[in-house]
């Protein structure tokens, strides 16, 4: 049999980007399974002499660290066997009934072994987990995380990017570094531009644990969240960690006044060929019950590394948003994952993230990358900032909160500068490092590190290895941007570490806002109890949503209009029917040659009438232009036209472009050639237009054009600016007005 | 009124402050009251576990950074025998961190179990 080439059409799907991504046939055996499997346990919790004796049908002298650290500390025992009793269905339809409060969700859940939890969520249906992340989260408001690294840990293009992040309104700020050696240096960099660019904003330094512990304790970042579980012992061990070093860890970040969330999700220990056959929301329904056990406050989930892996199966997006869903019902800060980017394909990587969007997450990404994805060290998030303003956009269409704000480019710029010149006059100070101006104005006008072109990196290394080796803390920090000058950033700064001191942002889903009070679990509790209830951003905060840069409104397209004038088209008094056979009228619109003056296809619209005029021309006929004043309707102009020219043939023009052929005998809304895509028309398809209009006068044959085609998004393009432009030609327009003949001018 | 750790005020803790060398890092670390304090408030919104973690980090607060450093290296897998895990958390519990001190003796036991020891 020969081997066949699919056909066209195959060969044509095939090429969609959507088919470099990876997808898994269904493997329960490989833990290639989204929501359940043959191995995951029954749920089961035997309590003898109140101590958890049997947990998802492993008996005590059986358990595993994992379900050993669970069955001691993870389990509220009060509500143990009424939780267990609920049936799977029952306690489902609880998350979304919106007359059942979250704080009954979230104590039934604290007696649900992870196996029950499990079977909860795989109930759920999409819009069901949308309903349950809206009522469930801790926090009432939603936020948002940025990522901010790049290629060679430059501090002044990290500084500029950490402002930048900041002002967009990034309430967390994760950098890590491609060399650990440079943390310390990246540590300072964020913390010094991010003070310029907002106030309150967490910075995190993810590197390996003592490293990111030390930066903690001196203050230069002040939240740690990749604290790694897994699902099965054997992965845990092998990450070289056990429940109890975790715990003690939690501790210790906490000893040290730093906010600290641990990291678990789907893939992970498939990646590592250790999944034991579990499902990927049985493994992750561990991590989550081990995680409330250690006392962590919350969970970065949702796939993040693997999340790719969950996408590879069926249903594998349910259960990444059912991940973030079962944190939310242990009582803890869900960090929802879209931190990585899991598929090729811009619709599939939206359809990731639009759910969790839509509902409002503690934070809707666990670092979205507010940096390019060349320069993203985490490898590229799930959006980066080829996306923030399709996440915009987005926030706008919606009307939802994900937590970023449109910034005016000008003070973009102000505050790159201000946090580059101010890094690199810190960096002087403290003797770190010298960088040049011309290196300043490459990191300001930066859209990633590659326009630095070649940077001293061995510099950063040394900087580093000083803040490291001298002990450099916030308070160096502080004096620093004092001493260069920088008194409201440093004031910010310290005001900063001061309110860490009061340990309030150490409870559940804590973020600062801009007036240093936290909101948290206990200050914003979530309140979500179905329409009408629940978070709603308010007045000012919809307004900043709203205000994209790109909107624009009739005054803005007015004065875009005005820099097009120019002195032609006078109005040369009323317009009188014409005599000649070969008199051809092009009527064109109440507003043009007054405040409409450049069509949709950036023509200006006086060299649309030298292009058709001069079509007339070649043809034989003579054209005028006349203005009528009583209609925007191109057909009624194009008919009026007719009606006036000797030979009963017209033109039609409107501002924006659109053109037809009229004749003096035909109904107002019939015509005998329309350009009806404006943006799209040529010089050469308006001079045809002319030419026709002559052949018609002449009783001859018109040599027909074809409408330009294209595949673009033309009406999502140019509909707002047709809607403005109608609506200055309706401002011109006066009821009755007779038309006027204009000028020539300058046109011929 | 809150203190940091060294027992200064943090209204103190200004860039005034920091101008004539009187901040140190001291300062800008957490007080186990105010660690204790939020213990409370966790318990109060529905998370004991998070209480104890931040009762054990309380007791933290008093061990130098090298130290803490040193626990979390003897918890991890196949860095401990069960009698060392034991005895650090006999030394811990006289310190007066009963709370770490329990949560070793607790390792030391299901490591014994799993095969996690040294």
């Amino acid at each position: 049999m020969k081997n066949e080439q699919p056909v066209g059409r195959i060969r044509f799907m095939d090429q969609q980007r959507v088919n470099l991504d990876g997808f898994a046939v269904e493997n329960a055996e490989l833990g290639l399974t989204a929501l359940r499997s043959p191995a995951d346990p029954a749920p089961s919790l035997v309590i003898t002499d109140g101590r958890v004796t049997e947990l998802d049908g492993v008996p005590e002298a059986q358990f595993d660290s994992i379900d050993a650290y669970i069955a001691r500390h993870g389990l509220d025992l009060a509500v143990a066997q009424e939780a267990m009793a609920l049936s799977d269905l029952a306690f489902a339809r609880l998350l979304v009934d919106p007359a059942v409060p979250r704080q009954e969700v979230v104590r039934l859940s604290g007696g649900a072994t992870p196996a029950k939890l499990t079977r909860v969520l795989a109930m759920l249906r999409p819009p069901e987990l949308v309903i349950a992340m809206t009522k469930l989260r801790a926090r009432r408001t939603p936020s948002n995380q940025a990522h901010v690294t790049n290629r060679l840990d430059d501090p002044l293009l990290l500084a500029a990017d950490a402002a930048t992040a900041a002002a967009f309104g990034f309430r967390e700020v994760e950098t890590t570094v491609p060399v650990l050696g440079d943390a310390p240096s990246n540590a300072v960099a964020c913390l010094i531009g991010a003070a310029f660019g907002a106030d309150g904003v967490l910075i995190q330094c993810s590197v390996e644990e003592a490293m990111e512990l030390e930066l903690g304790m001196r203050g230069l970042t002040s939240y740690a969240e990749t604290v790694s579980l897994y699902g099965t012992e054997q992965v845990f061990t092998d990450g070289d960690d056990t429940p109890w070093s975790k715990a003690f860890l939690t501790s210790a970040y906490a000893s040290r006044g730093m906010k600290m969330r641990v990291s678990s999700g789907a893939g992970a220990e498939v990646l590592m060929a250790g999944a034991e056959g579990k499902s990927m929301l049985y493994l992750e329904a561990r991590c989550v019950a081990l995680a409330r056990a250690i006392g962590a406050q919350g969970v970065q989930n949702g796939g993040i590394d693997g999340a790719s892996v969950a996408a590879a199966v069926p249903g594998g997006l349910r259960e990444l948003m059912s991940e973030n869903v079962m944190a939310m019902m242990r009582n803890l800060e869900s960090c929802s994952g879209n931190d990585a980017l899991m598929s090729e394909s811009d619709m599939r990587r939206t359809s990731r993230t639009l759910p969790i969007a839509l509902a409002g997450s503690d934070f809707v990404f666990s670092g979205f990358g507010s940096i390019q994805r060349y320069d993203n060290m985490f490898g590229p998030s799930n959006f980066n900032a080829e996306d923030i303003d399709d996440f915009l956009a987005m926030q706008r269409d919606w009307g939802i909160d994900g937590g970023l704000r449109t910034v005016a480019p000008a003070r973009i710029a102000e505050l790159r500068r201000e946090a580059a010149q101010a890094c690199r006059a810190v960096y002087a100070h403290l003797g770190l490092a010298d960088f040049t101006d011309e290196h300043v104005e490459l990191a300001v006008d930066a859209a990633g590190s590659k326009d630095l072109g070649e940077t001293d990196t061995l510099a950063v290394l040394v900087a580093a290895q000083a803040i490291r080796q001298r002990g450099l803390t916030v308070v160096d920090i502080v004096a620093a941007l004092d001493e260069c000058g920088y008194f409201h950033e440093a004031e910010r700064t310290m005001a900063f570490a001061q309110v860490r001191l009061s340990g309030d942002y150490l409870q559940t889903s804590a973020i600062f806002d801009e007036q240093l009070r936290v909101l948290s679990l206990v200050t914003d509790p979530n309140d979500y109890g179905g329409p009408g209830t629940g978070y709603e951003p308010s007045p000012s905060r919809q307004r900043e949503i709203d205000a994209i840069r790109q909107a624009r409104g009739v005054a803005d397209l007015r004065a875009e209009q005005a820099q097009f004038s120019v002195p032609l088209l006078a109005a040369a008094g009323p317009a009188r029917p014409g005599q000649g056979p070969r008199d051809v009228v092009i009527g064109v619109s109440p507003a043009v040659g007054r405040d409409v003056w450049r069509c949709l296809s950036g023509l200006v619209v006086t060299d649309v009438l030298r292009e058709m005029l001069a079509g007339l021309e070649e043809e034989g006929c003579t054209g005028r232009v006349v203005r009528f004043g009583d209609t925007v309707d191109l057909g009624r102009i194009g008919l009026a036209a007719a009606r006036l020219a000797g030979s009963g043939i017209g033109i039609g023009l409107q501002g924006k472009g659109t053109a037809l052929i009229h004749r003096r005998d035909l109904a107002p809304l019939a015509n005998l050639e329309l350009y009806s895509v404006a943006p799209s028309v040529t010089p050469e398809l308006y001079r045809l237009l002319g030419a026709n209009a002559a052949r018609h006068a002449k009783g001859g044959t018109p040599d027909p054009a074809r409408n330009p085609y294209s595949d673009e998004a033309i009406e999502a393009r140019y509909h707002t600016t047709v809607i403005a432009l109608m609506e200055l030609e309706r401002r011109r327009m006066v009821p009755g007005a007779l038309p006027e003949e204009l000028s020539l001018e300058g046109l011929t | 009124m809150i203190r940091a750790l060294s027992g200064k005020v943090v209204d103190q803790l200004t860039v005034e402050a920091v101008r004539s060398g009187e901040v140190g890092l001291a300062d800008l670390r957490i007080h186990p009251e105010t660690l204790e304090r939020q213990a409370v408030v966790a318990e109060r919104h529905g998370n004991p576990q998070l209480a104890d973690n931040l009762r054990r980090a309380a007791e933290l607060t008093g061990l130098p950074d090298d130290e803490v450093l040193a626990v979390y290296e003897a918890l991890r897998p196949g860095r401990s025998t069960p009698a060392q895990l034991t005895e650090m958390a006999a030394s811990l519990a006289g310190r007066g961190l009963p709370r770490c001190a329990a949560l070793l003796a607790e390792a030391a036991e299901v490591y014994a179990r799993r095969g996690l020891s040294a």
